[in-house]
């Protein structure tokens, strides 16, 4: 290596920009997940009977199911060229820690599929009933939410990431695992559409997020060494 | 030096020696208290004075559910083994385990439903412990899903095994996610077994079970690994003499 060696922040704020543009230049991919989580929550009331009181008790169950399928889906974007194109090994045979490079890459991805279903989880929330006072909690519930879930998939779409039709094994393998963000983010949901204070679940969900955070990357980074090999 | 013995299970015609061995000191045994724990569960073991004879089935449903847990840790620990050391038959003993543990979790799945619908009156039951006993289950079929769809035999080793330790931080996080979620939409099931009341005439015979099973799953354990150790060794020499001994 001729050039002078780069810090780690360097090189992940390099690896998040060129994510970033990449991903830019095909919005229509990285906004499907966004429509996907659209429509799911869409299905729900016309599979039911619309009455605001039925809608308000199926709202948390339809926005976390939309949450998880629709990150599941989002999956599919998070190393699948970088794999195919050998950027992953490039990645893994630079110096710098690859669990951090990986991490760098999980948060862009969780900006692009992540952070769009917070900004539209409000709009959702309020077409299936959810009084503006809920807003607060339902907007904290699903940033921790999805956090959690673009960590946790993130390991996911790693072992994975050899397979071709991988699909439905990835919905095997990271659904058991997300089953504490459901539980957690759909009671919080709940409480605040009742009124009540949703912060109890919002502190478990914030530390299964944390705890995630601080493992994931290594599970990740093993994963996906293992599928470059 | 003191490690040698450790490092001497990494050698597949030693391993494979082994477990040839000592199968027979656990199967015998498992089956002897299995005998011993059936006759004494179903026969001499009181009837319950709120379920009569539908208790029974713990007998076998409370074993199997021991199992489904300890199976897994098993897994995780011997694939945790084989990522560090690069132990080839430690992987051996973790693929293993996988439709082993399957098997006792949908047992256990399986009773407990049959127990279910005479006591609460339905076989499923939204209960903290039958829900996280079906996650484990599909935790197994992950697991297994995943070694089924890589071709390359080490690179499914080494994935299988990160997604078991994975799944083994995430169990008791699961459980008390289910349990905690159970509490705050029903009130406690139906019935419960008291366990510190239980008289040693019941209790004797779901010991000697728990044992016995533990035993079979041991014994089954090494069967199956010398199966998993022979496909892998299909070339090698010792193989070959080891089967003509045979």
């Amino acid at each position: 290596m001729s050039a002078a060696r780069i810090g780690f922040l360097s090189a992940a704020a390099l690896l998040a920009a060129r994510d970033l543009r990449l991903a830019l230049r095909r919005a229509g991919d990285t906004l499907l997940p966004l429509g996907f989580f659209l429509v799911i929550t869409t299905l729900f009331p016309l599979s039911l009977d619309p009455s605001l009181s039925l809608l308000r008790d199926i709202a948390p169950a339809a926005l976390w199911v939309g949450a998880l399928l629709s990150s599941l889906l989002a999956l599919d974007l998070l190393f699948r060229d970088d794999g195919q194109d050998g950027t992953l090994e490039q990645l893994a045979l630079c110096a710098q820690p690859f669990a951090g490079l990986l991490l760098a890459k999980t948060v862009v991805h969780w900006c692009l599929t992540g952070l769009p279903l917070v900004l539209v989880a409000p709009l959702a929330a309020s077409a299936l009933g959810a009084p503006n006072a809920a807003m607060p909690g339902i907007l904290a519930g699903v940033l921790l939410g999805t956090i959690a879930l673009s960590l946790i998939g993130a390991v996911g779409a790693g072992l994975t990431l050899t397979l071709r039709r991988n699909g439905s094994l990835l919905a095997l393998l990271v659904l058991p695992l997300a089953v504490p963000v459901l539980i957690f983010g759909a009671r919080a949901t709940a409480l605040s559409i009742a009124g009540a204070s949703p912060a109890a679940p919002l502190y478990l969900l914030a530390a299964f997020a944390v705890f995630a955070a601080t493992l994931a990357p290594w599970a990740l980074a093993a994963a996906v060494r293992i599928g470059i090999e | 030096m003191a490690w040698v013995w450790f490092h001497k299970f990494g050698s597949p015609p030693h391993f494979y020696r082994l477990a040839t061995q000592l199968t027979p000191w656990f199967g015998w045994p498992a089956l002897l208290l299995g005998i011993a724990g059936l006759i004494g569960g179903l026969g001499l073991a009181p009837p319950d004075y709120q379920q009569g004879d539908g208790f029974r089935i713990i007998y076998v449903h409370a074993p199997a559910a021991w199992l489904s847990l300890m199976v897994y840790t098993v897994m995780a620990a011997s694939a945790a083994v084989g990522l560090i050391w690069r132990m080839n038959v430690a992987h051996a003993v973790a693929a293993s385990c996988a439709p082993i543990g399957a098997s006792f979790t949908a047992l256990a799945l399986v009773t407990g439903m049959l127990w279910g619908r005479p006591m609460w009156g339905t076989y499923w039951e939204w209960d903290p412990r039958l829900t996280s006993e079906l996650l484990l289950l599909f935790l197994y079929l992950g697991y297994m899903g995943l070694r089924n769809a890589i071709d390359d035999l080490a690179r499914a080793d080494r994935a299988s095994a990160v997604l078991a330790i994975v799944g083994v931080v995430n169990v008791p996080i699961i459980h008390y996610s289910v349990t905690w979620w159970n509490s705050l939409h029903q009130a406690p099931s139906v019935m419960k077994f008291g366990r510190p009341t239980m008289p040693a005439s019941m209790l004797v015979p779901l010991l000697l079970m728990l044992a016995g099973f533990t035993l079979y799953f041991i014994a089954l354990l090494l069967t199956r690994a010398r199966g998993e150790v022979l496909r892998r060794e299909r070339n090698a020499r010792w193989m070959l003499e080891a089967l003509e001994r045979t």
